[in-house]
Parts: C-alpha cells; structure tokens; sequence
C-alpha cells in the first residue's frame, strides 16, 4: 500500500454550514503533499480532520471515510491518543511552550511514557539532530524555548513533533510568520524530512508549494477542486478555475 | 482653543483632587494605628498572653488562632477552588447548569459575611456537630473565600493561551494531561495571587468567626482543630468594646498586628503577580 491517507467523500459541516463537499484525495507515502486555495476555502478544516484536530470545537460533523494506514479514524471508536501521535501537527505560529529546549521535546515522550533518564535524553537528542538543532544547542538545551528565533522556534516545534514518532506530519502554513530566509530553511528541512515521514502542507503562497511539493490538491469552496501532480497543477492545469487560482485572478 | 485648555486644566485639578481623596484615608488610617499601636509593639507584647483583665500583657493567642484560621481556610478552599476553576474552565460544557453555577459563585462573593456566619454556625457547628472551634471557623470561612479563589483561579486558567493547549491535544495529550502539565503550571502563579488575596479578606473578616469559633479569652493554645481559638479581629473587637479601662496603646497595638498581617500578605500577592509578569513571554 502506497497510500499513508486515503479520504472518501469527506463532507464536513460547523453547525448547519457545510465547509468540506464531498471530498476525495489519496495521499502518497513519503511525499510532500500541498494543499492551496484562497482563505476559508476549507484547506485547513480539511487538515484537521486528518488528526481529529476539530473535535475541539462544538457543533462539527464530519461525513465519510478518512483511512490513515489502512485503518478508519472518522468514527467514534477511534483513539485520538494513538491517532494523534501517528498524525502530528506543526501550527502556523510557532508556539512552544514557555519551558526549556530539552523539556519541549521531551513533553511528548514523557506523557505517553516512551522513556525516561538516558533513554529519554537519546529521543530529545535523534529529534532535534532532524531537525538540525542540535549542533548550534546541544550544549544549551536548558535555555528558554521562547528565546530561540521563530525560525528556531519552529523546528523545535517540529522536533517536538518528531520526538513521539509520528508517521505523518501535517503542517498549517508553517510558515507564514517567518522572514524568506527562515522559509528557505523551513522548506529546506521539509524536502530532508520526507524520506522518513509522509508530509501534508497548507499553504497560502503558492511559489512554496510550487517549490517543495510533489503533489497539490486546489481547495475551492469547500470542494477539491483538482489534485495531481504538483508540476501538472502549475504548467497545465485541467480545471479553469485552478488555471485562474494560479495565474492570480484571485485568492 | 483657550476655552478647551482651561477645560483641560479644570479636569486635571477635579482628577486629581479625587485621587488624593481616595489616598488620604489610608495614609491618615495607617498613621494613626502607626503612631498610636507602634509603642505597644515588643517582644513581650507579641509573645505573651493578655494578662490582668486584658489591661495587660501581650495578643500571642489571638495572632496565633488567626494563623490556624488561615491555614485550615487555605486547607478548605484552596484545593476545593482550584480543583472548581478546573472543571469549568477546563471540562465544564457551555450549558445552562454551568451558567447557573457560574452565576452562584458571583452571588457568593456578595453576600454579607455575617450571613456566612450564622450558616457556618447552622451548619457546622450545630447539625455537623462540630461545635464552636477551628473546624467550623475554617470551613465556614472557606465558603467564604471559595467564590475569590474560584473566580482568581478561572481567570488565571483562562489567560493561559488557547494556543498550549491545541499543541498539548495534538501531540496526544488527554485533557487533564494537558491541564496537568500544560495550563496549570503557566496558571500558577495567578491562582496564588488570588488566593492569597482571599485569604487575607479572611484572616482580618469578623463576622464569620464570631459564632464559630473566636472565644473572648483562652488560658491556652487551642491543640486541635475541636478547640476554640482566639483571633485577632473578634480579639479587637473585644478590647474595644466589651472591656473596660483597655489601655488604648494596647488596643491599637493589636489593630496594628493584624493590619501588619494582612498588608504583608497582600504585598506577597502583589510581588508574585509582578515578577510572573516580567518572566511571562507569551
């Protein structure tokens, strides 16, 4: 099985307005999958069905058959414990906690009890040599977390991801509070990070997804709209509407 | 444009005649019991108990009963606040039974201490059986600093950004893992802030005490939580009032003992409250 995600017909609805139509997308294994369209076309709803993210808000309902793994998780026998650490989520604004380096990576080890003393140290250390931290910090790993720049912050927030081993990575608009050359290293460690997880990204700027994704999918009003191969979207989309999304008519 | 500067300036003089107002009380309150009370202040006074018809001798009973007032309060309120402000910041749905509750604790906080007197002496020390002592004292003043702590507690709870918690769900986190680790110790340092407070309204309150526990005069130490105590308000109330040919300094004295206890705890809140607002970063 290629397919890390695999949505049928996914119709998602805040109280009585309907957000998500019928949506239908398979997302391959250890690629960088984009996701765009203008604000409030539901990209980022649809991202946060991915790990229940939205059941934190009352009044929601989603309709449809969203399997990761091969396993169905829009149900209510699904455990958000196990869901969650398997589908992670990095923000748009970097948001680590006021604590430490080392005791933002470790959060997630230490909750679900993966590990403790040296064990523990070897997590926080394997997590944030992926995310390239480690070399600058290792000898800092008890300054403040809020110390870092946004830059740093959000790797960290990444590395905190990393620490309780998910397979899939969902990132939304991970970077639109950083500088260019912030987002240049951002989309650096994605493309190092893909061989090991399977990336999904919600994205305003469409240069990024051009850059970093292998495949995109184009929201438009609560519909996917077109989804194929990321160089097809860009050079010969098959829908008008995405060939005007892109070309800037709107969004 | 000469008419809305004398406006101005006819402004500035009426605000700041109403902010000296507001300060000269206090300052005249704290130099009077300052002038009078501090050269009755020794060692000797702090230390010893009232002697000769209370003409004499020191308040140690009374500062001591107040201490243990505070402490069984803090025991009562403060797990019982703070675990409230959890649940209905926390786990409580928006409903009409938490409206309802939410609007309970706000007319808790308004209703007159000797009410809470007379139910903790209903309560506690008839139909519970406890009798006139520390225990009813302390419960009957934790009802009364609940609604303080809970209403502390939930704005504490409530300004720890929503931001921690989403990130604390989506690594996997349960809720009370996220509450535990997460928003509790970022909320920390607003809780005591507002528990402290409470509990400095109920070690100077009166009213609450006054059936419950205070005794006009005690030979000894109380030694458990049955016994009844002595308390610096009821004790200045007494040698104010009920007792004749009271020296005034001793009487001032004591004023100046409980409102040094009661300022000193108030400053502890106000301290807390600064440095944690320096290190906050969020």
């Amino acid at each position: 099985m290629k397919n890390a995600i695999e949505v049928k017909d996914l119709d998602f609805y805040y109280g009585k307005f309907k957000a998500l139509s019928k949506v239908n997308i398979d997302v391959r294994r250890n690629e960088i999958t984009a996701l765009i369209g203008p604000s409030g076309c539901g990209k980022s709803t649809f991202l946060r069905c991915l790990n229940r993210m939205n059941d934190l808000i009352p009044g929601i309902k989603a309709e449809g058959s969203i399997k990761v793994e091969g396993v169905e998780i829009n149900n209510g026998t699904t455990d958000l414990v196990d869901l969650r650490k398997k589908v992670g989520m990095v923000f748009q604004r970097p948001n680590p906690f006021p604590l430490s380096i080392f005791e933002n990576v470790a959060f997630g080890p230490k909750i679900h009890r993966m590990a403790k003393g040296d064990e523990l140290k070897d997590i926080v250390k394997s997590s944030l040599q992926k995310v390239l931290l480690w070399d600058e910090f290792k000898d800092k790993l008890n300054k403040n977390a809020l110390s870092l720049t946004l830059e740093q912050q959000q790797r960290l927030c990444i590395a905190r991801l990393v620490a309780v081993r998910p397979d899939i990575l969902l990132m939304d608009e991970p970077c639109s509070a950083l500088d260019p050359v912030a987002i240049q290293k951002i989309e650096d460690l994605m493309r190092f990070l893909k061989k090991d997880y399977t990336i999904i990204i919600v994205t305003h700027n469409m240069q990024q997804a051009a850059r970093v994704s292998d495949r995109t999918g184009f929201f438009l009003l609560g519909e996917l709209i077109e989804f194929s191969e990321t160089d097809k979207i860009f050079t010969a989309p098959s829908d008008k509407r995405t060939e005007e999304y892109i070309t800037g008519r709107y969004g | 444009m000469g008419n809305a500067k004398l406006t101005q300036k006819i402004v500035f003089f009426l605000l700041g005649v109403a902010t000296v107002m507001v300060i000269i009380p206090v300052i005249l309150i704290f130099a009077l019991i300052l002038v009078n009370g501090l050269q009755a202040i020794s060692l000797e006074f702090i230390f010893s108990t009232p002697k000769a018809g209370m003409t004499q001798g020191g308040i140690f009973p009374a500062i001591v009963g107040t201490l243990y007032l505070v402490l069984g309060t803090a025991a009562f309120s403060l797990p019982l606040g703070i675990l409230a402000a959890i649940y209905l910041t926390e786990y409580a749905s928006d409903n009409w039974l938490t409206r309802l509750i939410d609007i309970a604790i706000i007319n808790l906080a308004g209703v007159p201490s000797i009410v809470f007197g007379l139910f903790g002496v209903a309560l506690f020390v008839i139909l519970l059986n406890f009798g006139t002592s520390i225990l009813s004292g302390s419960l009957t003043l934790s009802i009364m600093t609940l609604p303080v702590i809970i209403t502390a507690s939930k704005e504490a709870l409530n300004s720890v950004p929503k931001s921690f918690r989403e990130v604390s769900y989506s690594l996997g986190a349960s809720r009370w893992q996220t509450v535990r680790n997460v928003v509790l110790p970022n909320a920390i340092p607003g809780i005591m802030t507002g528990t402290i407070l409470g509990l400095s309204r109920a070690a100077g309150e009166t009213a609450p005490i006054l059936f419950t526990v205070a005794a006009f005069y005690l030979p000894r130490l109380p030694r458990t939580v049955y016994d009844q105590a002595m308390a610096l308000p009821y004790h200045i109330y007494v040698l104010s009032t009920q007792v004749p040919n009271v020296p005034v300094k001793i009487q001032y004295g004591t004023v100046l003992v409980l409102i040094v206890i009661v300022f000193f705890m108030n400053i502890s809140a106000a301290y807390i409250r600064a440095k944690f607002r320096k290190k906050k970063q969020w």
